[in-house]
């Protein structure tokens, strides 16, 4: 998407050349304009796009203990 | 194998005119109007499972898409899905107006077919006299030659659900943020606070 005809650096938004990509760039969008809703909305927003995940690491072919993260998907 | 298959039927649809450059190639992504079967495949598996029915593969369960009609249509069919649900989807519309990067874009029936990135901003669909106007957050829309209209945004919203005071102060903080920001990345995310909020604030009061 940025190689324009005219060569390497041709009009990339400035965002790509800052390093973000585009998916970044959209989910801060994305997370910008939730943050800017009226309430009932806000709340189902936040709700509908919260991550819970379990990372656990695996050490000589044995689980260690699970950690819990549940990140806002901004990150 | 089912790939080849298209290329079989392209073949004999084109016939003497492959050689020259101005024989269309078909896109990948394009369906063909029959499902293509080969034939061989279907002989093997009945020799050696008659009793069942010879697998499926995808390009059978897809339907075709509709053939661009030669004279312009009346409507434009719209779909317009965000990632937690389908906000619009098949229907027939007069006008849509999208936020591309390149500016405001109004696509009306028989547009050329485009594919156009979306910049934060207002997207109003024009159906008889009824406006319905959402704040999308950012996404593509891909007008077809068929007078079909996809748009795919991340976050759409309509506008009487947007906080004008949120807004505001939004901005206030980004725009202090840009001016405050030290390393690039700062500054980019500054800027994409900045852009956001201002086209919120100019699709509340537009």
């Amino acid at each position: 998407m940025a190689s324009a005809a005219a060569g390497s650096s041709a009009a990339v938004p400035f965002w790509r050349a800052a390093g973000m990509t585009y998916i970044t760039y959209s989910n801060i969008c994305a997370s910008l304009v939730r943050s800017c809703l009226k309430e009932p909305h806000k709340s189902e927003a936040v709700n509908r796009e919260n991550v819970h995940f379990v990372i656990s690491k695996w050490a000589n072919g044995k689980p260690e203990k699970p950690t819990i993260r549940s990140d806002s998907p901004e990150e | 194998m089912y790939r080849q298959a298209s290329r079989f039927l392209i073949r004999s649809l084109g016939g003497s005119r492959r050689r020259t450059a101005a024989a269309p190639r078909a896109f990948s992504t394009d369906v063909l109007a029959a499902p293509a079967e080969d034939a061989a495949f279907v002989e093997a598996w009945k020799k050696v499972a008659p009793n069942m029915e010879p697998p499926k593969t995808p390009l059978a369960f897809m339907k075709p898409r509709p053939p661009t009609p030669s004279s312009i249509p009346s409507k434009l069919t719209l779909n317009f899905v965000l990632p937690y649900q389908s906000e619009i989807s098949n229907k027939e519309v007069d006008m849509v107006i999208i936020p591309a990067t390149t500016g405001q874009m109004g696509v009306l029936p028989g547009h050329v077919a485009t594919i156009a990135e979306l910049k934060p901003g207002l997207l109003t669909v024009h159906e008889g006299s009824e406006v319905t106007k959402y704040f999308v957050s950012s996404g593509f829309a891909f007008i077809h030659a068929n007078s079909f209209a996809d748009i795919v945004a991340v976050e759409a919203v309509p506008v009487d659900h947007i906080d004008p005071s949120l807004v505001q102060k939004g901005l206030a903080d980004f725009t202090q943020k840009l001016s405050s920001a030290s390393t690039d990345l700062e500054k980019a995310e500054a800027q994409i606070g900045v852009d956001i909020h201002s086209a919120l604030n100019a699709a509340l009061s537009g």
